[in-house]
């Protein structure tokens, strides 16, 4: 689609894949023997291995945060905006790393992909993994790529989860943590929101309890609900009413049930496209994580408690009217790190774009993000030895 | 040390002085970080700034201050009690809205807290009011009546009064001219010849 790459894309991608054959037991207590991690990187590593960024990816996001697969590709990475040549995440100064998490569908092992055990596809036996069992693979890609600190971790969303989780996980294996449009968990009215768009899957005659893929079918209606609940929920009543308004389709209302209105034919083909390209299983898993998370349950319910153990620097954002990821949520974690003596910066950026403003071109977001990447750049040693440290699992 | 401090605002050189080494320091209306970037290479002072406007916000990064977005008319209710040792305001009393709310709550939540805003007893001030008689104008106070974000303009026996009537302690006070100096002909009418109050403060 590009008629040529731009000059501030990362240009033409190939994503890569590492097999790990060491068993990862799961926070379920279920145990993964092996496994396969896609990523993409974008940008040079150092001698020293000190200027990688890591990219942690949401809920439909994965590995493809940037630029292309080919000249063909209709848009670039989920994250395009943010990552290349003079964007925030400088790839001229910093190498990135982006992969699909475990029980994804773009190429890392999850449902879609075969169980040693049976010979047939996981499907719904896949386990249901855990936020600090993203963390842990991330961290082995990490020894494998000889990246023995991160000079940040970075993610929006479920990715900013998994950044607040590496920063007490691994306290020493990152500088900065960068958490954008997210939670210190999520909400009851988050999680009834979840219920109901796995309520909407498992439901399609065509799921199958999860083994649609024996029948040769896809449970498209409702994989299409559950995304079309997702997308309303993403945007802002104001959005809406800008993008939207009541416009009509037709001339006239037509006193039937079919799409008339603008705003159902844009969820339409949200949902149909997404159903076609996402798996439903994954879909279900992704959103266990995300009501699962609660970084505090290991420390009496205790925020404060729980962010001590970091080591890093932080900067979390979050925009004005996402309703989903409420800026409350963000100041959340905000007041546990003053209140932890943590470095922290915070910026409740004015957008009306509700929580997909992360994902879009806002100048004042873009300005305080690439600021303080400005700070991760000057925080990379000029050139040092580190230690190496083990893992704990 | 001395080329920093010579670059450092007036007002904020004087505050300096009071704030300990290796404290912790809340600097409320921080601006771009100016007075937390001198205490924090020069004094070991570690802290917060919070601010609301996105470009200093984005400058205390640059600068390399932890900045926190938070207007001062929301509260400060995050913060808890004796948390930080010096909580400071300087030049924003005037722009607030319950200056007196924010002054309790500056010393629920510091040990102790400075306080720096614009004299409306100002000799110049005085003049104006009486000569023009239009509400002052100058080069500290540039904003028409009707725009001002100056809302509650006070004069030096103004804010001793509050002090008085809260039990607060006056532990130091000072006041710069127009040139923001601190000379000593000032000391002999304060309240007529400083324009920049800079109190310091505790329960």
């Amino acid at each position: 689609m590009p008629a040529q790459i731009p000059a501030d894309s990362v240009g033409i991608i190939s994503p890569k894949i590492q097999r790990f054959d060491k068993p990862l037991t799961l926070r379920s207590g279920r145990v993964l023997e092996s496994y396969e991690l896609i990523y993409e990187t974008y940008g040079e590593l150092n001698a020293d291995a000190s200027n990688a960024i890591l990219i942690c990816h949401a809920l439909s996001g994965d590995h493809h945060a940037a630029g292309y697969h080919s000249m063909d590709d209709k848009r670039p990475g989920w994250w395009d905006t943010c990552i290349g040549p003079g964007k925030a995440i400088d790839t001229t100064k910093f190498f990135v790393v982006c992969l699909n998490n475990l029980g994804g569908c773009s190429g890392s092992t999850g449902p879609t992909s075969i169980n040693p055990e049976t010979g047939k596809a996981y499907g719904p036996d896949f386990p249901i993994v855990a936020v600090r069992d993203w963390v842990r693979s991330q961290k082995r890609l990490a020894d494998f790529l000889n990246i023995q600190q991160w000079a940040a971790v970075v993610g929006g969303s479920l990715g900013g989860m998994q950044v607040l989780r590496w920063s007490i996980q691994y306290p020493e294996r990152l500088r900065h943590a960068l958490v954008i449009a997210s939670a210190p968990k999520l909400s009851a009215q988050n999680i009834a929101f979840n219920e109901v768009a796995r309520q909407a899957i498992s439901k399609d005659p065509d799921f199958h309890n999860g083994r649609y893929m024996d029948h040769g079918v896809v449970p498209k209606a409702g994989l299409s609900q559950a995304r079309m609940l997702g997308h309303l929920t993403y945007m802002s009543g104001d959005a809406m009413k800008e993008k939207f308004g009541r416009d009509l389709k037709a001339d006239e209302l037509s006193f039937s049930f079919t799409p008339e209105f603008q705003v159902e034919s844009y969820l339409h083909y949200q949902g149909q496209k997404f159903s076609t390209q996402f798996d439903a299983n994954t879909y279900m898993l992704m959103t266990k994580a995300l009501d699962y998370f609660d970084p505090t349950i290991d420390h009496d319910g205790d925020l404060v408690k729980c962010l001590s153990q970091a080591q890093c620097k932080f900067f979390v954002a979050s925009f004005t009217t996402d309703w989903r990821f409420a800026p409350e949520r963000s100041e959340e974690i905000v007041n546990a790190l003053m209140q932890a003596d943590k470095d922290v910066s915070y910026a409740c950026i004015e957008s009306e774009n509700g929580h997909d403003a992360f994902l879009l071109p806002i100048p004042r977001y873009l300005d305080v993000f690439s600021a303080y990447m400005g700070r991760v750049e000057a925080d990379i040693p000029a050139s040092s030895t580190r230690t190496q440290t083990g893992e704990s699992s | 040390m001395s080329q920093a401090l010579n670059n450092l605002r007036p007002d904020l050189s004087i505050i300096q002085h009071w704030v300990k080494p290796n404290s912790e320091v809340l600097d409320l209306g921080c601006g771009e970080g100016e007075l937390l970037s001198y205490l924090k290479a020069e004094k070991g002072v570690r802290g917060y700034g919070l601010e609301i406007n996105p470009d200093k916000i984005t400058q205390c990064i640059k600068n390399g201050i932890n900045v926190i977005e938070q207007n001062l008319d929301a509260g400060l209710a995050n913060f808890k009690d004796n948390s930080i040792d010096t909580v400071i305001m300087a030049q924003a009393l005037q722009a607030v809205q319950s200056p007196d709310v924010l002054v309790d709550e500056m010393l629920r939540i510091g040990n102790q807290a400075i306080v720096t805003f614009p004299n409306f007893g100002y000799w110049r001030t005085r003049l104006y009011l009486l000569l023009k008689g239009r509400m002052p104008m100058s080069e500290s106070l540039p904003y028409n009546w009707y725009d001002t974000p100056n809302i509650h303009l006070c004069t030096f026996k103004d804010f001793e009064q509050l002090c008085h009537s809260k039990g607060i302690r006056i532990l130091n006070k000072t006041v710069v001219d127009d040139q923001h100096n601190e000379h000593w002909s000032i000391g002999l009418w304060p309240s007529m010849l400083g324009e920049t109050a800079v109190y310091h403060i505790s329960r």
